[in-house]
């Protein structure tokens, strides 16, 4: 089953879409939209330094992601705002990627692959990579659920319930370093900040409980990923973006649905 | 033994200090309310005894067993977080359905169960944050201003609660409030506060307390003594006052307290 390549391409991509939904959620909740797109950008770094040190891709997008989390997550609130960090860290991080893969003159790289994906090259060692990442990330997020909802909530309620907040956004920025070096093979860096969002919004008004909204989520980005591959096959056009596509019309849809219901 | 005891404790933000060589310690059952002038680190107190403050110096000791029930002076709910109120009341322990009800019957909000967070009143979102308060079966009630935007009515049926709470369960309050009149008079010890503790004792004391009026005039000593002069009333039938005045102060902030 797995010799298929549109197989596995469909697996990786309901494997990053149910990594992305619960995240997603909280990165809408706590508004870290900028955030994740910011880790994101930083993680083309992390590929260019694995290039250059011939270890594995995935280590290296998550080293650097992670690293580009905390940075921010340390300098917030030091004189300047979160977003004009996010703004210079994340796109000097980018920079310094691209022109760090341009050094590799030895290597051949596929630029390309990397900022938009390449799903339908997904190899079983990559799709190996791809579902232990997922589970990891939805362990560690449903394993620390309820503290995670309570911070979310309001931090002043969390610590009367014993629960450190600060720890909490340690455990999302892991989760969100992991879910960026995974999905880096499925839509590439520049179109990460997307899977985690874009279902995420979608569900919204369709759910009455934050549980509801991250499996419906997790469905509307399965679905996504999907569809966008059968109409990438059929139109013959890019499979990252067009997964997008899909999920970006699944939101229009559903915002109107609830545009209709109010 | 103490649930909490502060020794010298100080707080600051950057260059700011808010708090400097607080000490004070909170019994088990007693009610004791926080009064100080904007600016004067309530807020701040509170925050560090539930631990979202880190201190400069001195010390914050906590009873083992010690459970707080925290009520924010308000809480704003992202519209992109769907909530049901009952799914809010089980964050973070865990609770039963039958907790819940009774929990929703005890704010008098019994039909909000299903209904969206961010879709409450302001009169509504107190009572369920109380509800919440109280479903973990603190031994402390820390309390911010938590009538805020609540009418007289409304906040005087939130300290009759805070009162039928005490009593049922024997935890202690330590709430803060503009509400001078009302506080006072329901609490069993006044501290006030600004910046240090300037004075503390019972509501008398504090009153009559040149510090207090100080910072908050001879006025508040007036709604006082308006409100024991009507509670002796109600336990001396032969007082001779003029019952028109009465009731031309017919506060029903006051009747919280009886």
């Amino acid at each position: 089953m797995l010799d298929d390549f549109m197989t596995r391409a469909a697996l990786a991509g309901i494997g990053v879409a149910c990594a992305a939904a619960p995240l997603g959620s909280f990165v809408v909740w706590r508004r870290m939209a900028y955030f994740g797109d910011a880790t994101a950008h930083a993680a083309i770094l992390g590929v260019a330094l694995s290039l250059a040190l011939q270890i594995s891709i995935f280590a290296g997008a998550v080293a650097v992601a992670l690293a580009m989390a905390l940075t921010v997550t340390l300098l917030t609130g030091r004189g300047y705002a979160m977003d004009t960090l996010l703004g210079v860290l994340a796109h000097s991080a980018l920079a310094f990627g691209l022109v760090a893969v341009s050094f590799l003159s030895g290597i051949r790289i596929d630029l390309m692959a990397y900022l938009f994906g390449d799903i339908l090259a997904v190899s079983r060692g990559d799709l190996a990579v791809i579902w232990v990442g997922a589970v990891l990330v939805v362990g560690l997020i449903g394993w620390r659920w309820s503290a995670l909802l309570t911070s979310t909530l309001s931090p002043d309620l969390a610590h009367a319930s014993g629960i450190d907040p600060r720890r909490e956004q340690l455990i999302l920025t892991l989760a969100l370093a992991i879910t960026v070096a995974v999905a880096i093979k499925v839509v590439g860096v520049l179109l990460i900040a997307a899977m985690l969002i874009i279902p995420a919004a979608a569900a919204r008004p369709l759910s009455r409980t934050p549980e509801q909204m991250a499996l419906i989520a997790a469905a509307l980005g399965a679905v996504s990923a999907v569809a966008g591959l059968q109409s990438a096959y059929v139109l013959d056009t890019p499979a990252g973006p067009s997964i997008v596509c899909v999920a970006a019309i699944i939101f229009a849809c559903t915002s109107a649905l609830r545009g209709l219901r109010a | 033994m103490s649930l909490v005891s502060v020794q010298n404790m100080s707080v600051g933000y950057g260059a700011t200090r808010v708090l400097h060589d607080v000490t004070l310690a909170i019994e088990p059952g007693e009610i004791v309310t926080i009064v100080g002038p904007n600016g004067s680190g309530k807020t701040t107190l509170l925050r560090a005894l539930i631990g979202a403050v880190n201190i400069g110096s001195g010390r914050i000791d906590r009873a083992t067993g010690l459970r707080i029930g925290y009520v924010p002076q308000k809480l704003h709910i992202d519209p992109t977080l769907p909530m049901t109120v009952s799914r809010f009341l089980r964050l973070p322990g865990g609770a039963t359905r039958a907790q819940i009800a009774a929990a929703l019957d005890r704010a008098g909000v019994p039909d909000l169960s299903d209904r969206q967070m961010s879709g409450l009143s302001g009169g509504q979102m107190q009572r369920i944050l109380l509800a919440r308060a109280l479903i973990g079966q603190p031994n402390l009630l820390l309390l911010d201003e938590a009538t805020q935007g609540l009418d007289q009515p409304g906040s005087a049926a939130f300290y009759r609660q805070i009162e039928e709470v005490r009593a049922a369960t024997g935890c202690a309050v330590v709430m803060i409030s503009h509400e001078l009149h009302v506080v006072m008079s329901a609490s069993d010890r006044v501290i006030c506060l600004n910046g240090h503790v300037c004075c503390e004792g019972t509501p008398e004391i504090v009153s009559a307390a040149p510090e207090y009026q100080a910072l908050f005039g001879t006025g508040t000593g007036g709604a006082l003594a308006l409100y024991r002069h009507d509670h002796d009333h109600s336990h001396d039938a032969t007082c001779g006052h003029d019952h028109a005045h009465d009731h031309s102060h017919d506060d029903p902030a006051t009747k919280a307290a009886e």
